[in-house]
């Protein structure tokens, strides 16, 4: 197991160099000049210069990815003498555009993310797993057909529209709660919950319903199995066979692509931070794109690189605890 | 001058890779699945090869049809060798030789029709028989005893037999000569293991063919073959005419195995004085060193474990590896 | 004595499906005693493994149709509560599956799952008696050092070891009578012998009634007393294991014994079998489901095709056959088969 995990973080660690490389090299391909964007439209050339050299920019392209790593580990300082600042390690970069190391930034944004995604991911577990129990249970009967329903519904309704949809009807509409706006829980807690109740419910009915049909499907799968029938002949109760047997095999596939999804949704959950004005990564990511603030851009995307290549590793155990095949060999 | 055997296999071994240990995960073992295996099958004649689960007669149909490539030896087909055939050659001696399959269900295509999967082959070798391709398939489908109206039907609508006829009509549309059956009855029911055995024995019969014809069940083995040849963990124990092997096996695993089948006659059976082999067959990744079947045997010595015996003469036509080979024969059931 | 421990009378069962009701068994009735073998051979779809699950109640609950009686020790096990079902299953009647992989969880070590099937009829055992309980069966079925390996997972037993495991769960509770459903046929044939061997001799050591549902006559020959031989849903011979295998009194019976092969070699040459395959449970033929493939149909006459034969007393062999031939011919025929 431990060279398992050994050989497993390894792995994980040779991808995020390929990942940060791949990432540092296409968007210095973009055609835009980073120096340029650093200062206003009005900007003299000699500045957009000097800018150039501070920031690294001059150097080939190599050498500023050698930069960009080494930063990661040692912090990094831009520009000499007086007009010199420090991005302290781990540094991301620095964001001209808003005068901030990247990595201040990715700190103020991904409590809000983390936030949304935790409690979005909760919601969507316990709704998928229980709406898919129930379905396979009564499998054929109304309560089925909900489920199989609500989860048809779901799959096929982008983000954004389920976000407006509850937007319209809950704040516009009926009018049960203000507009939402942003609040650290630990400020104000009403107002953090106000805030992100929306957001967690947009998000988990999407991810819900693929989980529910997830969950039915693996349940029904199971139920066919000899040994939920040899349980059965040895007069284990009903719940008993449902949690030792049924639950238990149909719940390997999903902790797997549930840890997945969950890191995907920490890389920033863009379209629903966008839609619900919540300050997090997502919603980051966005105005970088739109003024292509490279640094920033480079920095989310390694962060979201490295949540997906540590929830593989972390799936990868997690199976290994999960499935006695995977852990014993024999 | 044309060699006597259809098909000669000479100390054919096939290896596979398994495994993935250290931090690198480089492949370390392997799975000695076919482990030096000799032999011939003559013309017309119809070679049985019986043996437990995981012997390796599987692997070995598959290295004889050319499906995989042996990891070493020769193989022979007509006396050509055909060991690294590859592209046109391979595609040639196809033409020769054929497989017959276990599962009826999964070894057709469900999308293509009766008539479609009947004359696959003939579509890969671009052959075009003289009567025409529509009419070639219902002359299979007849000689296998399918109704030719249900050329346009699709697997679903057969069972199990049927279907079974159609992977014979499948590998007989080429004109082989030699059929390649790997456990082709032992997904059927009785009644209709009974019919497609009868049904090959007839086109043996008419055609000329020579069968190799591998299967787990000794009675279906002893009902079809001429010669019979037992394997144990990749090789050979014994091997001989279909009687001799029977009546009198050699080989304590042979007796053994013999012994252990259930016999269809209540008067008969003894199950006190059966032979009851202990324990399991061990991993081919780590076969007992010597003689394969030692663990296992009530006769092994300090010899077999040390010596791996060769495949000897041992009476009757009959080769046996085996460093105490039974010497009363013991009739079965008699 | 009369009293038996299983009577099963007037079982029937089907299946809604999309295709149709599938009348999986019609009309089954037979008896089982204490410390009987009684087989029960049929191909697949004969409706020997629903007739089996059915005494336990496994069928299906959303699609099976279950009626008649099963009455276990005083209990009638198709129409008891719940609750008594649940309270007989492993304890009283006990199951072992064809396919021991399969029918063992993957998740939880053999250990565990021999324990619970003890715990849940003995729901106040302490740790340490239901562990020295699993301990003693696992001795008892002949796994190699079962204190090392009582906390090993399912994969990591070979398949006649996995195959003892299951049968270590059925007995673990001492019950009265073991339905196995095909428990051999997964196995090669020298661990079929053990585990065939391991069943005999934990049967007489608990004076146990087994009920062995199986394809393969042979297996039958060497260890039922009694024989049920099913087609089509309907039990068409019933015979004790002699006078089975000595003068069968049904035609299927004997084309299922002239395609049985054999090791003696005078008896090569061609099989006698059965023409066509069995029928659809969903369009059974009207009449005996077996005429369409009987060689003696059409001399019986029309009564084959349209009256289902009952079960009646042939010979004096105490053999029970589902045939509208003579008893003359059938016994004529009969004494041929083997010959």
């Amino acid at each position: 197991m431990l060279v398992f995990i050994t050989r497993r973080l390894l792995f994980a660690v040779g991808l995020l160099l390929a990942v940060s490389l791949f990432t540092y090299l296409l968007f210095s391909m973009l055609p835009a000049d980073p120096a340029a964007l650093t200062c206003g439209k009005n900007c003299k050339p000699d500045l957009i210069e000097a800018n150039r050299v501070r920031l690294g920019y001059d150097k080939p392209v190599l050498e500023q990815y050698w930069l960009f790593l080494k930063g990661i580990f040692a912090g990094r300082t831009y520009g000499t003498g007086a007009t010199a600042f420090t991005c302290p390690a781990p540094s991301l970069g620095y964001s001209f555009s808003q005068h901030e190391c990247v990595t201040t930034m990715i700190a103020n944004t991904f409590p809000v993310t983390a936030y949304l995604s935790i409690g979005a991911f909760v919601l969507w577990m316990l709704l998928g797993i229980s709406l898919g129990s129930v379905a396979a249970l009564k499998r054929g009967k109304w309560q089925d057909r909900l489920a199989t329903t609500f989860s048809a519904v779901g799959v096929s309704l982008p983000t954004f529209y389920i976000g407006l949809l509850v937007l319209f009807t809950v704040v516009i509409w009926l009018g049960l709660m203000p507009f939402p706006h942003y609040e650290s829980p630990f400020e104000n807690i009403v107002g953090f919950f106000n805030a992100l109740i929306l957001p967690w419910l947009t998000l988990a009915v999407l991810s819900a319903a693929s989980y529910t049909r997830l969950t039915r499907n693996g349940m029904l799968e199971a139920m066919n199995e000899d040994f939920v029938r040899l349980g059965i002949a040895k007069g284990l109760k009903r719940g008993v066979i449902l949690r030792r047997y049924v639950l238990r095999s149909a719940l390997v596939p999903i902790v797997t692509i549930a840890g997945l999804d969950f890191a995907a949704l920490l890389g920033g959950a863009i379209i629903t931070e966008s839609v619900f004005s919540l300050p997090g990564m997502g919603r980051m990511s966005i105005r970088a794109v739109v003024e292509s603030d490279l640094p920033v851009l480079v920095g989310t995307t390694m962060v979201a690189a490295l949540f997906i290549v540590l929830a593989n590793v972390v799936v990868d155990i997690l199976y290994g605890v999960l499935d006695p095949r995977v852990r014993t060999k024999s | 001058m044309i060699s006597d055997f259809a098909l000669e296999g000479i100390d054919l071994v096939k290896y596979f890779p398994t495994g993935r240990s250290g931090i690198l995960g480089r492949a370390r073992e392997n799975v000695r699945a076919v482990d030096g295996v000799s032999l011939s099958l003559r013309r017309g004649t119809t070679l049985g090869i019986v043996g437990e689960s995981g012997c390796g007669k599987s692997t070995l149909a598959r290295v004889v049809t050319r499906l995989i490539e042996p990891t070493h030896g020769q193989i022979l087909l007509d006396g050509e060798d055909i060991t690294h055939a590859s592209g046109k050659e391979l595609r040639r001696m196809r033409t020769k030789i054929q497989m017959v399959f276990q599962d009826p269900y999964s070894s057709l295509n469900p999308r293509h029709s009766v008539g479609q999967i009947i004359s696959a082959p003939l579509q890969v070798q671009k052959m075009k028989p003289v009567q025409g391709e529509r009419q070639r398939v219902h002359e299979m489908m007849e000689l296998v005893g399918l109704n030719p109206e249900h050329y346009n039907r699709y697997p679903h609508e057969f069972s199990g037999g049927q279907r079974q006829r159609i992977g014979i009509a499948r590998s007989l549309i080429l004109n082989p000569s030699i059929i390649v059956a790997d456990e082709p009855v032992s997904a059927l029911d009785v009644s209709i293991q009974a019919q497609i055995l009868n049904l090959m024995a007839k086109l043996q019969e008419t055609l000329g063919l020579s069968y190799v014809f591998i299967a787990h069940d000794l009675s279906v083995v002893h009902h079809i073959a001429d010669e019979v040849a037992v394997m144990y963990l990749g090789k050979i124990v014994e091997m001989g005419p279909s009687n001799v092997v029977y009546s009198s096996p050699s080989h304590p695993y042979t007796k053994a195995l013999l012994s252990a089948v259930p016999v269809a006659d209540p008067k008969r059976h003894h199950r006190q004085d059966r032979i009851r082999l202990t324990g399991d067959v061990p991993s081919p990744v780590n076969p007992p060193s010597g003689c394969r079947f030692r663990t296992r045997c009530w006769l092994a010595t300090e010899k077999c474990a040390n010596e791996e015996p060769s495949l000897n003469p041992g009476g009757n036509g009959r080769l046996v590896a085996c460093h105490y080979p039974l010497e009363t024969p013991v009739s079965i059931g008699s | 004595m009369t009293s038996s421990l299983l009577s099963v009378t007037d079982l029937n069962v089907s299946f809604d499906t999309p295709d149709g009701v599938v009348r999986a068994v019609s009309d089954v009735s037979f008896t089982v005693s204490a410390g009987e073998t009684l087989g029960i051979v049929g191909e697949s779809g004969s409706g020997k493994s629903v007739t089996a699950s059915s005494i336990l109640r496994l069928n299906s609950s959303t699609n099976a149709t279950t009626t008649g009686s099963a009455v276990l020790a005083g209990t009638d096990m198709l129409t008891c509560s719940d609750a008594e079902v649940r309270a007989r299953r492993g304890s009283e009647v006990a199951m072992v599956f064809q396919d021991p992989l399969s029918a063992l969880n993957p998740y939880y070590t053999v250990g565990r799952q021999i324990g619970e099937a003890y715990q849940v009829h003995h729901p106040d055992a302490s740790k340490a008696e239901v562990r020295e309980r699993v301990m003693d069966m696992l001795t008892k079925v002949g796994i190699p050092h079962p204190e090392q390996r009582v906390d090993e997972y399912p994969h990591q037993f070979s398949g006649g070891m996995r195959q003892r495991i299951v049968i270590a769960i059925a007995l673990v509770n001492s019950p009265k009578l073991l339905i196995a459903d095909e428990p051999t046929t997964a196995l090669d044939v020298t661990v079929q012998a053990q585990i065939l061997d391991l069943m005999l001799s934990l049967q007489a050591e608990n004076k146990m009634a087994i009920i062995l549902i199986t394809h393969d006559l042979g297996v039958v020959a060497e260890v039922a007393q009694n024989v049920l031989v099913m087609y089509g849903g309907r039990i068409v011979e019933r015979a004790s294991v002699d006078a089975l295998f000595d003068a069968p009194t049904h035609p299927y019976a004997w084309g299922l014994l002239g395609a049985v092969g054999s090791l003696d070699h005078n008896k090569r040459g061609e099989l006698r079998t059965v023409i066509g395959t069995p029928p659809s449970l969903i369009t059974l033929p009207p009449g005996c489901s077996f005429a369409p493939r009987c060689e003696y149909a059409h001399s019986v006459g029309s009564v084959c095709t349209t009256t289902v034969p009952m079960l009646r007393n042939i010979g004096h062999l105490g053999s029970f056959s589902a045939c509208h031939m003579s008893d003359e011919q059938i016994i004529q025929i009969g004494s041929k088969v083997r010959a």
